[in-house]
């Protein structure tokens, strides 16, 4: 599926919620199917910092294609992330790297993304990008 | 005096509105205040009829505005009791107060194998300057524990203190916690070593009288916005014999004597301090801002304040989940409380939604929170105008808080 047709998806499941209460207890019920990082994983080199929430993010290349994983220690921001890795996740490094993240903006959540939140989001779409560039550029290499 | 709390509500415009459709709580009132009209008026008083620069011309506005500056720095010495207005000198707040302090202190009176004494319980800003001028100097940072009800453990601090200890820097209320610490006494022991103290006020002066003298404080540092005055001012007591012996710390215009290329001579007192056009329109805020204080009385403040604090400890202790940090008996303003397998951040956007304004995360005090082993805390902070309605109104959130992510 393109990218743009999960997000699409996304945007439509998310149309059903008219108040915050039922988008927030969507994102609580996300946050448990998020494919989390080992715990071994939880350490300072895969952590993006946030002021108020700590994400770990970690990427593997798999049969050419970018899989993330990841977790935070709060619910909220853990259900973001499953929807981003949702949208990101298992594609070609290209694909990450070339598209425009509005599914955030659509349902509502850009109050959760904006860097005055602090909550290591915004650092994490930028970490996601750059793994898919650093395996981009090694592909190339190794070609 | 009267304290009556909607005429009080009144006089702050910014309460009056509704976030996200429910009536503004503002309860992060120790990050900052909110601004009677008496402050948005004065300064734009300023701006609108007297705008001129200070101590340089001699034309007909220069002068007012210099009046009114100098007049302002006699409001402040007043509300904290200093015997000088020249022991007062205007910083952009606590924080360039302390790095004064720490850097033109530190240059004459630090050296190598000294030792510097914070507490436990400091806001970054009363950590940082000492460790970076410790590094610089070859000194040490000693630390004054605390007990697991946020309290300084003053056997302890005895002990720490020592002819090696130059200067104590201590916070007069725990940003984090609330904690009001025995500054007085500290100060006690310290002098009997001649050793001076800083006090960090930043979290005291909003909420009672504060006497510089009875206190015996050599150095007391605050800001103007954590008392409903502006933002980018904030003073620095220093008693007068301290100041004449330490060399300035910022260098420019204003605070010169004689300047030629080979040497100057420096400015008295407080101008030596005050390099560059002071922020003289937050001066004369701040000052109206002690001016509606003393108006509504501090005594008064005091009195409504303790109440909300005992009043949200009582209603907040009815949750079995939450864990209330700070305990101490000496306490102030502050509800700083986790609930339990809740992330603070997770809590803070629901409060958020119910328009209700708390703090959540580490508070720029990271070693408190290393102290109690936790990520960060949900910080209610209180202020006069605040009421117990609100608490009532922060108490269902936290219910709403409690069934969406308990599992």
């Amino acid at each position: 599926m393109h990218i743009n047709e999960i997000q699409d998806q996304i945007v439509e499941e998310f149309e059903i919620f008219d108040d915050w209460m039922d988008k927030y207890n969507y994102l609580i019920d996300l946050s448990r199917s998020l494919p989390v990082i080992d715990d071994k994983y939880k350490t300072p080199e895969y952590l993006i910092e946030g002021c108020q929430s700590r994400v770990w993010l970690r990427a593997d290349m798999e049969n050419g294609k970018v899989v993330y994983k990841a977790d935070s220690d709060a619910v909220i921001t853990k259900g973001i992330i499953s929807l981003l890795i949702r949208v990101m996740s298992d594609r070609h490094p290209e694909e990450i790297i070339n598209n425009d993240l509005y599914f955030i903006d659509k349902i509502g959540l850009k109050e959760n993304l904006s860097p005055t939140r602090s909550n290591g989001l915004v650092s994490m779409i930028k970490q996601m990008k750059l793994y898919a560039i650093a395996y981009q550029a090694k592909a190339k290499k190794d070609n | 005096m009267n304290f009556d709390i909607n005429k009080i509500r009144k006089d702050f415009p910014i309460l009056g509105q509704k976030v996200n459709k429910k009536p503004f709580v503002y309860f992060d009132n120790a990050a900052t205040t909110q601004k009677p009209f008496k402050v948005i008026e004065r300064m734009n008083k300023v701006y609108r009829e007297t705008n001129s620069n200070i101590h340089r011309g001699v034309h007909y506005l220069s002068n007012i505005t210099t009046r009114d500056f100098e007049n302002a720095r006699e409001s402040i010495r007043s509300f904290i009791n200093a015997k000088h207005d020249h022991e007062i000198i205007f910083t952009p707040g606590t924080t360039s107060g302390i790095n004064l302090v720490a850097c033109s202190f530190g240059e004459k009176y630090v050296s190598e194998g000294d030792e510097i004494l914070i507490s436990a319980l400091e806001h970054h800003a009363n950590i940082v300057p000492w460790q970076m001028l410790c590094k610089r100097k070859g000194a040490k940072l000693r630390v004054i524990p605390m007990n697991d009800d946020g309290e300084l453990i003053l056997d302890e601090y005895e002990k720490l203190l020592s002819s090696r200890t130059r200067i104590v820097a201590i916070t007069h209320v725990a940003n984090s916690i609330g904690t009001v610490n025995p500054v007085k006494e500290i100060i006690k022991s310290a002098h009997r070593l001649a050793v001076p103290v800083l006090v960090d006020g930043a979290q005291a002066v909003q909420h009672g009288r504060v006497d510089v003298q009875e206190l015996g404080a050599d150095f007391y540092v605050f800001s103007g916005h954590k008392m409903y005055g502006p933002t980018g001012i904030g003073a620095l007591y220093g008693r007068e014999d301290i100041l004449e012996e330490i060399p300035p710390y910022q260098t420019g215009g204003e605070m010169v004597d004689r300047v030629t290329f080979e040497k100057t001579t420096f400015n008295r007192l407080p101008f030596k301090f005050e390099a560059g056009t002071p922020n003289y329109t937050g001066a004369i805020g701040m000052a109206a801002a002690v001016e509606y204080l003393k108006e509504t009385g501090l005594e008064e403040i005091s009195a409504h304040e303790k109440d909300l604090l005992e009043y949200g400890t009582r209603r907040l202790s009815e949750f079995k989940e939450l864990i209330m940090f700070g305990r101490a008996k000496e306490k102030i303003s502050v509800l700083s409380f986790v609930l339990e397998g809740i992330h603070p951040y997770d809590a803070g956007m629901v409060i958020d939604k119910y328009g209700i304004a708390v703090r959540t995360g580490t508070h720029c005090a990271q070693p408190v929170m290393d102290r109690f082993d936790i990520s960060g805390t949900i910080r209610a902070s209180l202020a006069f105008y605040n009421t117990r309605e609100e608490i009532d109104r922060l108490c269902e959130a936290i219910e709403k808080v409690i069934q969406m992510f308990k599992q």
